[in-house]
């Protein structure tokens, strides 16, 4: 690299606008990033993965232990308990929020409403909001003492939702998430559909295919990247869950123990406990299985994906 | 010019005037049943902030107070915990700002040097910004929060600010964005009238993928105004901490009553509504780059 840029400089006359050699370059526009993703992301991988094989024990300090965290968190029923959790969420999460997300993209993309622009804007508005405002506004909303649907359920003399119930909160969480990303997930759709080159209509219009099967079998597979997307996304994002969860803990404690979501139970074990090799090593197998489970849909999507 | 005017002949061609007008009517209701839903805790919000504590919890929830006392509870907002509040704010506007404008600006400068450069290491590297994406919050804010401690850096918003900077996704976008938008031929123009590589970038680049760069700023921006996780362990002293953070500690705090608890719930809902306007406004001010293209590298 340094050899061919020798003889090459030589030859020609010195350039008169700058000293940033071509092959140079690319090393210094990378660099500021570059040094940045090593401090805060390979370094911290690095020492976590050094900090979960160790040990941290009350009276003895550190001390070296292999693989045994790994080991334990094979067999740790609260770990996958709150991955079992997190499955259960996702499977009626995702793809209620996802088909939405792609139908109203496909709704509005047509333009067979009036006032598409409101729409638009008010799907995606839930977006700006944080997910821990959001988590506070629909605690107040779910809220048992002064919550407006147990008033509703109280002023017709029905007895008040429990969203707070061990059965509840799961869809209560998944509510919250739901109304956060559809309209996240439908931005991404619609930009896709955008995308679509104008003439395919034409050619399918002409062919007389009727505009479902225009969706279904022109739209579907040129949006096919865009879906694998936001679903890697969503996998990876349900698994991680941590804000909603966390801030509902306030507000029922006993249903949401320390260990309902794995990021929750690495959270306790870090902060509560002090474990920090152990919480690392959880963490680390909380990012093999996302993953795990990114790769796998990956592979059963490709295979079974619509024909273009 | 675009596929919808294409795809409305298509369906004006393919139905009568009638049936496309109810066809139409009855989207349009079908829509407004979740827009209503998307709407319902906002105006909740809006609704509360304007309540008295004492009528937040007895009068309807959907309804307005007996009296309207928005301005008394902002006045509160701002006085409790000797004004830490404005402080919040203050610090969630300069975190997600610096955090955007260099999110930008460095995705920018390394997607170029991916899109537009060959060199040593680089599909390696390329590979390991996207893997990056998968990667664990857990698995790297407490390892953060240590490696922070061991370097003296502990309790300092640059523990925030700089990983913020980081946005594998932007140099991804900026990286598809400037191999489509910016001509080889145009860069190779420049370098023989003699520019130098950084005027090349400054000058030419910058300019040309000014769009893709908002749009990177702006999912940066919004990330870390967010972001809830990694200042809550990073960040110790309440004067540090985002309006994240801050409401969050209120929150709890009211829930375990005690301590002036219930009348807290009014401040936290006024502070959620203030703590929500600066990404709303800059959502509104910056909708043609989210809605064109948000992701719009992401999918081709």
């Amino acid at each position: 690299m340094a050899m061919s840029n020798s003889p090459a400089a030589a030859t020609r006359p010195a350039r008169s606008g700058g000293f940033t050699s071509r092959k140079l370059a690319p090393y210094l526009f990378l660099a500021p990033f570059v040094l940045l993703f090593i401090a805060f992301i390979v370094a911290p991988l690095v020492y976590a993965f050094y900090m979960s094989l160790y040990r941290d024990t009350l009276v003895g300090g550190r001390q070296f232990a292999g693989a045994a965290s790994y080991i334990k968190v094979m067999g740790d029923t609260k770990f996958w308990g709150g991955v079992w959790n997190l499955v259960l969420f996702g499977i009626v999460q995702m793809p209620i929020m996802l088909s939405l997300a792609l139908l109203f993209a496909i709704v509005l993309d047509r333009g067979q409403v009036y006032a598409k622009g409101v729409f638009r804007l008010g799907f995606f508005l839930p977006y700006a909001v944080p997910s821990v405002i959001a988590t506070i506004i629909w605690g107040y909303l779910y809220g048992p003492t002064f919550g407006p649907f147990t008033q509703m359920a109280k002023a017709f003399n029905l007895p008040p939702p429990d969203f707070l119930s061990p059965g509840a909160m799961i869809f209560s969480l998944a509510n919250i998430v739901t109304w956060e990303y559809v309209g996240y997930n439908m931005v991404i759709y619609y930009a896709a559909l955008k995308a679509i080159p104008s003439d395919l209509a034409e050619a399918a219009r002409v062919d007389g295919a009727s505009a479902w099967q225009f969706a279904r079998l022109i739209q579907l597979p040129l949006l096919w990247p865009a879906i694998l997307i936001t679903i890697i996304f969503s996998i990876n994002g349900t698994l991680q869950l941590f804000n909603e969860p966390y801030l509902m803990r306030a507000l029922a404690r006993n249903t949401i123990n320390s260990s309902y979501t794995p990021n929750l139970y690495a959270y306790s074990l870090a902060t509560s406990n002090q474990q920090y090799g152990y919480a690392a090593a959880v963490s680390f197998v909380l990012g093999i299985v996302i993953a795990g489970a990114s790769y796998i849909f990956t592979l059963i999507t490709n295979r079974r994906r619509p024909e273009q | 010019m675009t596929a919808t005017t294409d795809i409305a002949t298509f369906e004006a061609a393919k139905r009568r005037p009638g049936e496309r007008r109810r066809s139409r009517i009855i989207l349009t209701l079908l829509l407004s049943l979740f827009l209503i839903y998307s709407f319902v805790p906002l105006v909740y919000l809006v609704l509360s902030a304007t309540k008295t504590n004492g009528d937040l919890f007895t009068t309807f929830g959907f309804g307005f107070g007996t009296e309207f006392n928005l301005w008394q509870n902002l006045s509160d907002l701002l006085a409790r915990d000797n004004g830490i509040f404005m402080r919040w704010m203050f610090n969630s506007v300069l975190y997600s700002t610096v955090a955007g404008l260099g999110a930008a600006i460095f995705a920018t400068a390394a997607g170029y040097a991916f899109a537009k450069f060959k060199f040593v290491g680089r599909n390696l590297l390329f590979a390991l910004v996207l893997g990056a994406v998968m990667i664990p919050q857990t698995a790297l804010v407490v390892p953060i929060f240590l490696l922070l401690a061991l370097s003296g850096l502990s309790d300092n918003p640059l523990g925030v600010i700089l990983p913020s900077m980081i946005s594998p996704i932007g140099v991804y976008l900026m990286c598809v964005y400037i191999e489509q938008g910016v001509d080889d031929e145009l860069l190779d123009a420049a370098r023989i009238d003699g520019a130098g590589e950084f005027v090349i970038f400054r000058a030419i680049v910058l300019r040309l993928v000014a769009p893709g760069m908002v749009t990177v700023a702006l999912l940066s921006f919004v990330g870390t105004w967010n972001n809830y996780f990694l200042p809550l362990i990073v960040l110790r002293s309440q004067e540090y901490q985002p309006i994240t953070v801050g409401l969050a500690t209120w929150y709890q705090l009211a829930q375990q009553g005690g301590g002036g608890g219930e009348v807290l719930f009014s401040i936290i809902i006024t502070g959620a509504l203030v703590g929500i306007i600066p990404v709303i406004v800059v959502f509104l001010l910056l909708q043609r780059f989210w809605q064109g293209g948000l992701t719009a590298g992401a999918v081709k």
